[in-house]
This record gives structure tokens, sequence and C-alpha cells, in this order.
């Protein structure tokens, strides 16, 4: 027994000492709505602890504890059934009494967490297999902006993302922003979270979608408002002319090859809808759906083995020639 | 049974023969031969138990192998052992074979052999649709398996959520493999259910009152009468799913009305249920190897009765609590907090029920007992974390995370498969007549509790870590490796423990220490036959005084006699008193209910590749169960 718990403490010990932190840990919140996720999640742990380690009392009391040999295991001590019937009755109505607590809190937590205020910025997120397209919607036309597997949002201002689906399920977990929710074909869900902290924090699908369900990463960017402001300003804004001729190639060859039959880049005459948005791609910190870094090492990675990368990815293996890559990533690492 | 006196001299009855004389005529009725034809036609509950526990566990190999290469690609991050279409398959092959092909129908097996041991019958009611419930489970596990071979081993998940389990983005054979072998387990667990269910209301010996039902066939009652409402569901849903796949119908299809949530509602009200099928059996092991083990009855067998029905009510009101993030409204979700949360109280009875039966006996150290105390240090984590995922606020974190991975193997393998094993050895003395090798059983004990918990204690904070579940790798930069590392290492020696029973079981059913009628001092009928129990398993139907009949009749068990002993006879009774009513005849071995699983089988096999299936499939079907059912002009049954 003393061995084998050993290890379970062990590694909860090193959870405690900071391991609940890292890369999108629930326990490392960024907002207020995760901070309280954090929170109600301690107070059960506490609770269960203590009715764990009570029953782990009793069972070893019940153990060591000396009781006379049974030769006929049929005669039974009266009292000492009436008294384990007190006691058993006792724990019984205590576990009514702490389900009922933890119920009650629960339902309250809830409540406070799904509350809604008018939000900041409406973001509409789509999932697809396996990147999300992202939309700021607005009014103003030339306001509404798309890019995708980032979302900027400004810090202290409630945002409501918006969730859809247009082939299967998938869900969208940020989890030190805030739960998740599923996006699912036919049904609009919403969800309302609010960053605490200017930070980069990053989400996953958390509904299996298939063979690159494990790539279908995202990153959420939180920004003081005004420099959100200038983003936003930026990203409406079409894609900017190319300004040497090493990227003027890297247009044209990405206009003639297959890049164009799925991919936009507003301002220019790519306008698929199939595949992200590219118009700042060279913007982004992340390519593929927050699985490689960006930089022209991995674009030109990714350009030429997507199959490789991301096995079954919707992007196909296009035959580019060893002179036509580096013109192909420039253009696109310069559209910024 | 006055009438009984005056019948014709070849009505030969127990009443007044010597103990070898009625074993031998006995044995010539009951047997099952010893040619081919014979084992394959034989009906007989003890021999089909048999066959059915090894068929199980054997799937648990394969399920459990299937885990490990899975543990051995998630050891480290971004590992090339396996790519996603071999590991989508291999976690949904994980998951299917251990929810149909080990965790139910072992419990049903345990049943089958022990349910009429324990009510003092000689055979199971609907001995010949037992037989076929064996071959259909059979033949569906092996389908399911042969095709993943072939490589068309369905990829969708255990739970094949549509869209993804539908004709548009799961083109190809295998999600129909998935979905057709639901409808093998359906059909086998329907019928051992309904076998079950009429072997405890109909055959129990007399004098067994309902108060007087051991704790075990009541959990196998509760669990039979679980299936038969949670089954439908899942055939519901399966057979929508088939026709959305084979012929184009638009259950699950958004774009032509249908409705994708609508699989979850009707998967998970049988999904839900399952869990409780597979952890209700187990509870009735438990409280058999504690009461012979701590040396008293069980402490509060009325509230643990009420526990296990209350808690199979129950079970059928949480369902949602596994779409608390599906967008439903936040009012209605929280109602199925309340109810995930309420089904903590039964569970609780049982184990302070349990804990007071130890606390007041003189528990006896054996291999059996150390699993169930295993079980209740790992169980109770499991339903704990289970009242965190009831929240919906905290589900909203942890949902479909390691977290609820971690979770319910505390709860299936803490829950079942520890019992089950307690229950292996436990019964093992019984089955084979043999004991088996207690220092090995300690080893095995311990490599499975220490291997299990560093195995899937750390899932729980890899899941905070936000590690989804159902990925085949993850990013180095994630920082989720160490803990995979360690987890790898606990499946490991949770394997090795494996290991240990594997050459146990082998050992002891070889050269074991001979057991004796009752090895343990327990206290229930299962005990007062032989061991291996004869094929008519008692010479003498038992007259029940008690709870535990053999610790209340230490000399001699009470009989009562008069039936036949040259035709396949078995008492019905009461269904509450257990009052003797009938001598009811027992079907022989027919070879009958093979030939009709075979026709069934090879219709439900076609019909994924063309609806054509269903109308020619059904002539051999037709066939084989107007052979079954054909009539024999044998006496029915007599006042």
């Amino acid at each position: 027994m003393r061995f084998s718990l050993k290890s379970p403490a062990a590694v909860l010990i090193l959870c405690l000492l900071g391991g609940c932190s890292g890369a999108q840990s629930a326990l490392d919140p960024g907002g207020p709505q995760a901070q309280h996720l954090a929170r109600l999640f301690w107070i059960f742990t506490g609770v269960c602890t203590v009715v764990w380690v009570a029953v782990m009392l009793v069972l070893l009391a019940s153990l060591v504890r000396r009781t006379p040999a049974r030769p006929d295991p049929l005669r039974l001590d009266a009292r000492s059934e009436r008294r384990s019937l007190a006691v058993v009755g006792g724990a019984v109505f205590a576990t009514l009494l702490t389900i009922i607590a933890l119920t009650a809190l629960s339902y309250l937590s809830q409540r406070q967490l799904f509350a809604r205020e008018r939000p900041a910025v409406t973001i509409k997120v789509t999932g697809q297999q396996w990147w999300w397209d992202v939309r700021y919607e607005s009014d103003a036309p030339d306001r509404t902006v798309t890019t995708a597997n980032e979302i900027y949002i400004p810090v202290g201002r409630p945002v409501t993302v918006k969730l859809a689906a247009t082939d299967l399920i998938h869900s969208f977990w940020v989890p030190s922003l805030f739960g998740k929710q599923d996006l699912i074909p036919g049904q609009d869900n919403e969800i309302q979270f609010t960053a605490s902290r200017p930070g980069v924090y990053r989400g996953q699908c958390a509904e299996f979608c298939g063979w690159q369900h494990a790539h279908m990463g995202l990153v959420v960017v939180a920004l003081p408002a005004n420099e959100f402001q200038n983003w936003l300003t930026a990203q409406a804004a079409p894609a900017a002319e190319p300004e040497d001729a090493e990227r003027k190639r890297g247009a044209e060859i990405f206009a003639a090859k297959a890049c164009i039959m799925c991919h936009t880049v507003r301002g220019t005459s790519a306008g698929s809808r199939v595949g992200p948005d590219l118009t700042h791609f060279g913007s982004r910190k992340t390519i593929a759906s927050a699985t490689l870094p960006m930089s022209r090492g991995n674009i030109a990675a990714w350009i030429v083995d997507p199959q490789g990368i991301k096995p079954g990815v919707n992007m196909p293996n296009v035959s580019i020639a060893s002179n036509e890559l580096d013109p192909l990533v420039s253009y696109l690492a310069g559209l910024r | 049974m006055t009438a009984v006196e005056s019948t014709a001299q070849e009505d030969l009855r127990d009443t007044h023969l010597d103990d070898a004389e009625l074993h031998a005529r006995l044995t010539r009725t009951w047997r099952t031969g010893a040619s081919l034809l014979a084992r394959l036609s034989s009906v007989d509950h003890k021999v089909i138990g048999r066959r059915y526990i090894i068929t199980a566990l054997l799937f648990l190999c394969l399920g459990g192998l299937s885990a490990m290469v899975m543990r051995i690609q998630l050891a480290q991050p971004e590992a090339k052992l396996l790519g996603p279409d071999v590991y989508n398959q291999l976690f949904t092959m994980h998951g299917t074979t251990m929810m149909f092909l080990f965790a139910v129908p072992v419990m049903e097996a345990f049943g089958v052999y022990l349910v009429p041991l324990m009510v003092g019958t000689r055979n199971i009611a609907f001995p010949r649709l037992n037989a076929f419930s064996y071959w259909i489970y059979l033949f569906g596990g092996i389908f399911l398996w042969v095709s993943f071979v072939l490589k068309i081993g369905p990829d969708a998940g255990w739970f094949a959520y549509v869209p993804l389990s539908g004709p548009e983005y799961s083109p190809g054979k295998r999600v129909d493999v998935w979905a057709q072998m639901i409808t093998f387990t359906e059909v086998s667990a329907l019928a051992v259910s309904v076998e079950i269910i009429v072997t405890v209301f109909k055959q129990r010996a007399p004098g067994m009152t309902l108060d007087r039902i051991p704790l075990f066939v009541w959990s196998m009652l509760v669990t039979s009468f679980l299936i038969l409402f949670a089954m439908p569901a899942v055939m519901v849903a399966s057979t929508m799913l088939i026709l959305d796949r084979l012929v184009g119908t638009h259950f699950f299809n958004v774009a032509e009305g249908g409705d994708s949530l609508l699989w979850q509602h009707l998967f998970w009200f049988f999904g839900h249920p399952e869990v409780y099928i597979i952890f209700i059996p187990a509870t009735g092991m438990v409280s058999s190897i504690i009461a012979a083990f701590a040396r008293r009855p069980v402490f509060g067998h009325l509230p643990l009765i009420l526990a296990l029905i209350a808690v199979g009510f129950l079970s059928f009101g949480l369902w949602v609590h596994h779409m608390f993030v599906t967008g439903l409204p936040q009012l209605g979700a929280s109602f199925f907090t309340a109810s995930s949360m309420l089904i903590a109280v039964p569970n609780g009875i049982q184990i302070f029920c349990w804990l007071a039966t130890v606390w007041d006996g003189r528990p006896i150290y054996k291999t059996p007992l150390l699993f169930v105390l295993g079980f209740i240090a790992i169980f109770v984590i499991g339903g704990l974390s289970g009242v965190m995922v009831a929240s919906v606020p905290i589900d909203a974190q942890v949902h479909d995370t390691y977290f609820v991975v971690a979770h319910f193997h505390y709860v299936l393998i803490g829950g079942a498969v520890f019992p089950l094993l307690g229950a292996v050895y436990f019964w093992f003395p019984k089955i084979t007549g043999r004991m088996m090798n207690e220092k090995l059983g300690r080893w095995n004990f311990w490599l499975a509790f220490i291997g299990f918990n560093i195995a899937f204690f750390p899932m729980h904070i890899l899941g905070l870590q936000g590690m989804p579940r159902r990925v085949y790798t993850y990013l180095p930069e994630m920082g989720w490796g160490p803990l995979n590392l360690l987890s790898t290492a606990g499946a490991i020696v949770l394997f090795a423990s494996f290991v240990v029973l594997l050459v146990n079981v082998l050992l002891s059913a070889a050269r074991g220490a001979p057991a004796g009628d009752n090895p343990w001092d327990a206290g229930t009928l299962e005990w007062a036959t032989t061991s291996p129990p004869a094929p008519y398993n008692f010479p003498r139907i038992p007259f029940v005084t008690h709870r535990e009949p053999l610790w209340d009749n230490r000399e001699s068990l009470p009989v009562v006699t008069g039936l036949s002993v040259d035709a396949r006879e078995v008492l019905a009774g009461t269904v509450t008193e257990s009052f003797p009513q009938l001598r009811e005849s027992s079907p022989q071995p027919s070879i009958w209910p093979l030939l009709a699983a075979i026709s069934v089988a090879a219709a439900f096999l076609v019909s994924i590749f063309t609806p054509w299936a269903v109308v020619w499939g059904s002539i051999p079907v037709a066939i084989t169960l107007t052979g079954w059912f054909w009539p024999k002009g044998t006496p029915e049954d007599e006042e």
C-alpha cells in the first residue's frame, strides 16, 4: 500500500509545484471565467480528497482492528449491528448533504459563468477538418475580417465567440480562458469570455473529428485595446502588392499552381473559400492550425509535404519545382 | 405432488435412489457427450458459461494489447510508431472490444455459469437460447477482429458520433462493421438477460424467497433488466446509422432535416446504463467475496438490494451528462448534474455497507479479498471524480480530455475489472476443481494495483493540462511528454499483472491443489455441489432455509425430491415465495442453435453489403428456427 500510493502522490506534488501550468492548462487561468472554473475545480477536489481519505482511514482501521475469530459466521452481535446501522445511516446522510451542497455550488457557478454581457467583439468561428475559419463580424462590410486559426482579442473586454461547423462536430477549447463548447452542423452555439492579461493562449479541438484531430490547434492572442484595434485595421486591409521581383514571381506561382483553387488572398484573383484565408498569412504566429511555428523553413516544409506533416490533411502535395519554392515562400511570408 | 407416486415404472424419480445410482442416472440424462457434434450441441449452462468466460477473457487480451500499442505510441511526443489511420482504428477497437466484447459479456458469462448454481436449479431457463446467444456473440467478435486484420477495422470511435460515422465522412465498410457488430452483441445480451430473469424468477430452489436470493443473483437480475431497457436505444440508433449508410435514409443528415445530436441522445441513453450493466454485477461479486472472507453475511442486505435497484433506475436519467458541452439549455443541463450526483448516494450506501461488513468481520487475506480491497480504494476515486465531471462547469473543462479517460478507467477497471479478477480467483476452484496459486495471486494483485495507479492517475493531470482524448500524438512543446511516459510505464506493469494471471490460470488448471466442494467455507448454494459441478448441478434440489444456506445447515442441506432422473426436468416455482409449482421439462442438446446462429450471422454480415441479404438471408434463418422449435413429442410440464 505504501509504495503504490507514493507515485500518484509524487505526481500530485509535482502538479502542485507548477506542473499544472503549461501550454494550455485549465489550471493556469488567463481570465475571470477560467479563474472561476479553476477555483470550482479545486473546491471539488478538496471535498473529494477529504472523502477519499476518510474512506481509506475507515478501511484501514477495519483491517487492523482486532476482532475475535468467527467459527460461526452467522452469529452476529445485535449491539454492534445497531451501531453499524447508525454509522452507515449517518454516512449516507452526510453523503446526501455533500451532494446537495456540491450540486448547488455547481449550479450557482454555472449561472455566473454563462451570464452574458454586451460583447466588445463578436467572432464567428467555423470548424472544418482540420482548421478554424475565423470571422470578425461588423456592421460595416469593410471592417469584416476573415482569418484562420488565430483569434485576436482585446484584454479586459468580453468577447463573444459564435461557434458553427460545416462538416462534422468539433469542439472549441482554450482551457486558460474558458471551458469547451461543441461546434455542431446545423446548430448555433455561443460562448463569452474575457482575457484579463495580455498573452498568447493555446487551444485545441476537443471532439474527435478524424485523422488530424490531434493537430487541430488554435491560438488566442490577447492585446491591449488600442493594439487590438490596430491589428483589426491591418487585417481588414487587402494584401499589399508584392514589392520586389522575387515576391512578384511568388505571386505568379501562387496564382498558377493549385494554391489558388482553395485559398483566398484578398486584393488578388485568389478567392476560393475551401482552405484558410491567406491575406495576412505572414503575420500569423503558426502554420497548419498551430502545428508549426511560423518561419520560412516551416512554410517551405508545409508546402512541399503537407501529407507528411499532417497525414490525411485536405491540402494536397502540390508539385513545386525547386526554383519555385523560394519565391513562393517569400510571397507567403510577406503577406503581413 | 401426490399424483407423482402413481405414475408408471419408467418415470423414475430421485426420491428413492441411492447416491451412486442417482449420480449415474442423472449424469446419463444431463451430460454433454464427448463427440464434436455433441460438444457443439451442448446446452449445459456451465459448458456455455465456461466458453463465454474464456472467450471474453481472450477479447480482454486483444483489447489490452491494442491499449499497449497505443500507450507506446503516446509515450513520447510526435512518435512515428503509428499514423492516425491505425491509431484511430486501435482506439475504436479498444473501446468497442472492452465494452461490447469483454466487459458486458464477461459479466453475463459469470451470470450464466453461477446464477443457476446459486439459485439451486439444474440448468438455466431457455438453454438453447443460451447456446445461440454464445455463438452469436462469438461470431460478432470474430467478425470485428477479422475486419480489423483485413484493414477494414472501424475507426470512428466506440461511440461512432455522426456525422463522422455517416456515409459522407466514413466511406467504405468500416463503420458498417462496427454498427453490425453492435447488432450481434445486442442479440446476444438480450437473450442472456431474458434467460437470467426467468431463471431467477421461476427456477429458484424451494424456500428461496425473494429475501433469500444471494446478492450476486440480485445484481445479475437488476443488470438483466437494465440490458432489456437500455439495449433497444442503441439498437434503434445503430439500425438508423446502417440505414443512413446503406439505403440513404437521412436520420442524421442535417442537410436533409436529420439531426446529428439525435445520435448522441440515443447512444448515451444506452451508453450510460451500459456502465452500470458492467458495474452492478461487479458489486454482486464484491458482496460474495466480502461475505466469504470477512466471515459474516454482508451488512445491510436489504439496503444493498434497494441501492442496486435505485442505481438501475437512476442510470437511465444521467445520459445528458455526456453532452454538457453540446450547447444544451443551462437549466436543463443542471437537472442532469443533480441526477448524476444523486447516484453517488446509492453507490455510497454500497461502499458503506461493505466497510461495515469488513469492520465487524475478521478478514482473511486471500487474493480475492485483496482485489476487493483494491477495488474500494480505486473505485472510490473514480466515483469522486465522477462527482466532479457531473458538474456542468467542471465538465466544460475536463470533458473529452484525459481527465475523463482517467475517470472512467478508475470506474471501470477499479469498479469492474478488480472485482472480476477477485471473482476469477474466488470461483476458479468451483469451475475447475483446483485452487489457484496464492503466491502468484498476490503478485498479480500488487502488480495490477501499482501498475494501474501509475498508468491512470497521471492522466487526470494530463487532462487538466489540456490534453484531449483520441489524439494519435501531441506536440513536444505541450509539455505532456513526461507524464505520458510515466503512464506508459505503469501500463506495462499493469500488463505484466495480466501475464501473471494467465500463467497462474494455466498452471493452476493443470496442477493446482484439489479444491473440494467449498474451499472458502462460503455460504451460498454453488458451494454445496462438487467442484467442478456435475452436469446436473445438484443430485437433489436443495431446500433453502436461510440467505447463507451452507452456514445455516452445517451438517447436511435439506433437499426436495420428486424430479425425474431419466428426463431433463427442473423445478419451477412462484416468483416471490418460490413455492414449487411445476416439473418443467428442460430442453435436450441440439445443434440447431448453432445452425441458427450461423444463418443469422451470415444474414447480418452480408447485409452490410446489400439490403437484399435481409430478404434472402431470412430463408435460412427461418429454416433453422423451424428445426430448432420442431415439436419433439416429449411430455409437457406436469403439476
